[in-house]
């Protein structure tokens, strides 16, 4: 036997693995009609009993995105979606609002349990908000009372509009404008819940929160909107944690979210995403097209992205910050793993408007089966930005040879002072470092996810610590193999 | 015998390596392999713990009576064989107790046994640590990474001392190492032997055996063991060079 075949054959094993989660929980489900014109958007907002504003906001939305092509620009390759055949809208049919956990439907508690993230568990470990959201309407929002003494909001974006309609109106599309693009277009049209957030002046959030997203119904597309915004001198970490179920269709999600900061503010927003990829041959998965971007609005702001990708077929995700304050600093961490067929392409832009600003970009790209793993970040600097810094560091591991690692990396400057630093590796995971691990007595998958996981532990270290647990876990699970 | 090898023969990319190796190794003893570079004593290391690419084209390895060619490296690892390696390598980010605790929650759940606890486990670590001599900061590194030579050989030593196997091989883990390094790996060793375990030291040189005093004493010349003796072999060889030898197997 020679030896790279043996490897080959080693990386082979542990890089084709099935998913985890795949569980389909049967709630009965209350759909919009297949299709999309302005009678569904219609039917969305009644559904939500909106007020007359949004349903305007939705409609213009919807008028712009015919106008729209879909983007192509991206190293993505999947089959034409045809926005004809997807449902818009579908809700559990539990219309009651719920006062505790005892309320909330047994298979939903049951299928959180699946997940290992039950609102059980979460209540208990203390110091985490959760407010979950299934299938497009937020079922529980736990912690309001601890929130609401410190003044924050924190809750469904649905419950927003009815009860804070002049926050959401004044910042609602004020970082992402439904004319952004393609998929911010249509979300602006159909979106139908998420979480606002709002922190008041000089408050620092006691807790993470955190959001919980699953795509459940088949054929919904499920679009999201988050909301966050931190007003002056406050801080808030965020957390996004999603998981689908198996399915065989490809599902569409359009997520936008938003981020605020005022002067002196802090953002942490922090992803684990591991949505179903679709199956060792390719066979399903959820395409995420998702627009997120933060606007460090005052001096001395910060927001911070940390993301760990491990799912969906198909990931096209640019989480960005606009650093218009003078003195403000933009963040990216990201660790995007792919394996058999999934696509990702991902990074982000820092835009430098203000003096002195900052931004640290850091990418580790993970690529196992004939998965294609790409990073895109544009650091644009301009002319007023003087002093402007970006580092980026982005890092490729390969797992085998039938996968691929791309990077593009676009630096427009404008402003002479500014200094970019920008380096890039590329790397094999060594057989020497597997043959360690396993003299050692560590099997191969084990060992695959050790190794992983230090190489992507600067991003990890970044999570908060229950996440920074759970996203480890799941690199190794989505590396993991069927190796006796 | 605790480890038994009969007619060895190993291929690395179609070359021929070893050629009809013979040893056998009790419980409670010390073996030495002495031999030029390039003889194919890593080789062996290897052909013993398993490595990819490293084919066996014949003969068998025995280890507590079970033919070992058909596991895997990590489960011949579990049943006690340990190397130290020549070259240990990095593992970036992977600090030294997160990837002691994977390995030895490997051997326990091998063995039938739950997960350390985790005070136990901090408790086993310094008392190990002080065995070979380690920094406490050592532990807190990555595996390896930035280690100096010395800190990675004794770094093995720690390993084996944590890992506790019945058959330790030492690839030359006396190379690189000044004389006070050689004494606390030698110490170490020392330490650890039992009447139930045993070792298999790879050296190139007299003078690590004059801390770890062994049983037997091998020459490994083209692929097989050509002469063994007692310790005092060792000290005829630092003496005489392998000339000697190779002229006594070639006539
Ligand atoms: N991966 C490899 N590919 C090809 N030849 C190898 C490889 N590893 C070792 N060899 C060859 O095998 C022989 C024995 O090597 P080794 O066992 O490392 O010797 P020693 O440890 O006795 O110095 C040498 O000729 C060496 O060049
Ligand atoms: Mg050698």
């Amino acid at each position: 036997m020679d030896e790279t075949s043996n490897n080959d054959n080693i990386i082979e094993q542990v890089t084709t693995s099935e998913y985890k989660y795949g569980f389909f929980t049967d709630i009965e489900t209350d759909f919009a009609p297949v299709g999309l014109n302005e009678d569904i958007i219609r039917f969305i907002s009644a559904k939500k009993e909106e007020p007359e504003w949004m349903l305007e906001f939705r409609l213009k939305a919807f008028r712009h995105w015919q106008t729209l092509e879909e983007p192509n620009w991206a190293h993505l390759n999947y089959p034409k979606i045809n926005y004809q055949d997807i449902i818009y809208y579908a809700a559990p049919k539990k219309k009651k609002q719920l006062a505790s956990l005892d309320e909330v439907d047994p298979e939903l508690l049951d299928t959180f349990n699946k997940l290992g993230i039950s609102l059980e568990e979460q209540k208990m470990l203390s110091g985490v908000a959760v407010d979950a959201v299934i299938d497009s309407v937020s079922v529980k929002t736990t912690f309001q009372d601890t929130l609401a003494k410190h003044g924050i909001i924190f809750c469904s974006f649905s419950e927003a509009v009815r009860n804070h309609p002049d926050l959401v109106r004044k910042y609602m599309g004020m970082v992402v404008p439904y004319t952004d693009n393609f998929f911010a277009a249509l979300n602006s049209a159909v979106f139908s819940d998420g979480s606002f957030c709002y922190i008041p002046e000089g408050v620092r959030c006691p807790l993470e929160l955190s959001t919980y997203f699953r795509i459940n119904a088949a054929n919904t597309g499920q679009f999201e909107r988050t909301l966050i915004v931190a007003d002056k001198g406050s801080y808030v970490s965020y957390l996004e944690g999603c998981t689908a179920p198996q399915r065989d269709e490809n599902q569409l999600h359009a997520a936008i979210v938003e981020i605020i900061a005022m002067d002196h503010a802090e953002v942490k927003y922090s992803t684990v995403q591991n949505w179903y990829p679709g199956d060792k041959e390719g066979q399903g998965g959820v395409y995420n097209f998702v627009t997120k971007r933060g606007l460090c609005k005052g001096v001395s702001s910060k927001i911070s992205w940390t993301q760990v990708e491990t799912g969906s077929a198909i990931t096209w995700k640019y989480p960005s910050c606009i650093l218009q304050g003078d003195n403000s600093i933009g963040e990216f961490y990201s660790v995007a793993v792919t394996n058999n067929f999934q696509q990702a392409d991902t990074g982000t832009k820092m835009v430098h408007i203000g003096k002195n600003t900052r931004s640290t970009i850091v990418s580790k790209g993970i690529s196992a089966g004939r998965s294609n793993n790409s990073y895109r970040g544009l650091v644009r600097i301009l002319p007023r930005a003087t002093n402007a810094r970006n580092f980026s560091q982005c890092d490729s591991l390969l797992l085998g040879d039938k996968c691929g690692a791309h990077t593009f990396p676009y630096i427009e400057a404008k402003n002479e002072t500014s200094i970019i630093e920008h380096e890039a590796t590329t790397s094999k995971i060594s057989e020497d470092q597997l043959f360690y691990c396993r003299q050692r007595g560590i099997d191969t998958e084990k060992a695959i996810g050790l190794i992983v996981n230090g190489y992507a532990k600067e991003v990890l270290n970044k999570l908060p610590m229950e996440f920074a647990v759970e996203a480890q876990k799941l690199l190794a699970i989505t590396l993991e193999g069927s190796v006796g | 015998m605790l480890l038994n090898i009969k007619n060895l023969h190993v291929e690395i990319a179609g070359k021929q390596i070893l050629k009809g190796l013979n040893l056998g190794i009790n419980k409670g003893e010390v073996h030495a392999i002495m031999g030029p570079n390039g003889t194919g004593k890593s080789t062996l290391a290897a052909a013993i713990t398993g490595r990819d690419g490293y084919e066996i084209t014949e003969g068998e390895i025995w280890y507590k009576d079970i033919n070992i060619l058909d596991k895997s490296p990590d489960e011949r690892a579990n049943m006690g064989i340990f190397l130290s390696f020549q070259y240990p390598v990095e593992i970036p980010g992977v600090s030294m107790t997160n990837f002691m605790r994977t390995a030895l929650n490997a051997k326990r759940e091998f063995n039938g046994l739950p997960p350390i606890a985790a005070g136990e486990f901090l408790k086993l670590m310094e008392e190990k640590k002080k065995l070979v001599e380690i920094h406490s900061k050592l532990t807190n590194r990555s595996v390896n990474e930035g280690f100096s030579g010395g800190e990675k050989k004794r770094n093995e030593i720690f390993q084996m001392a944590m890992l506790e196997p019945a058959m330790a091989i030492l690839d030359e883990t006396d190379s690189g190492l000044d004389i006070d390094a050689l004494r606390v790996v030698a110490n170490g060793v020392n330490q650890l032997r039992t009447t139930e375990n045993a070792f298999l030291v790879i050296t190139h040189y007299q003078r690590l055996l004059d801390y770890i005093v062994p049983d037997f004493v091998h020459v490994l010349f083209d692929g097989r063991i050509i002469k063994t003796g007692g310790k005092n072999l060792a000290l005829e060889l630092e003496a005489k060079g392998y000339e000697w030898i190779k002229e006594q197997h070639l006539v």
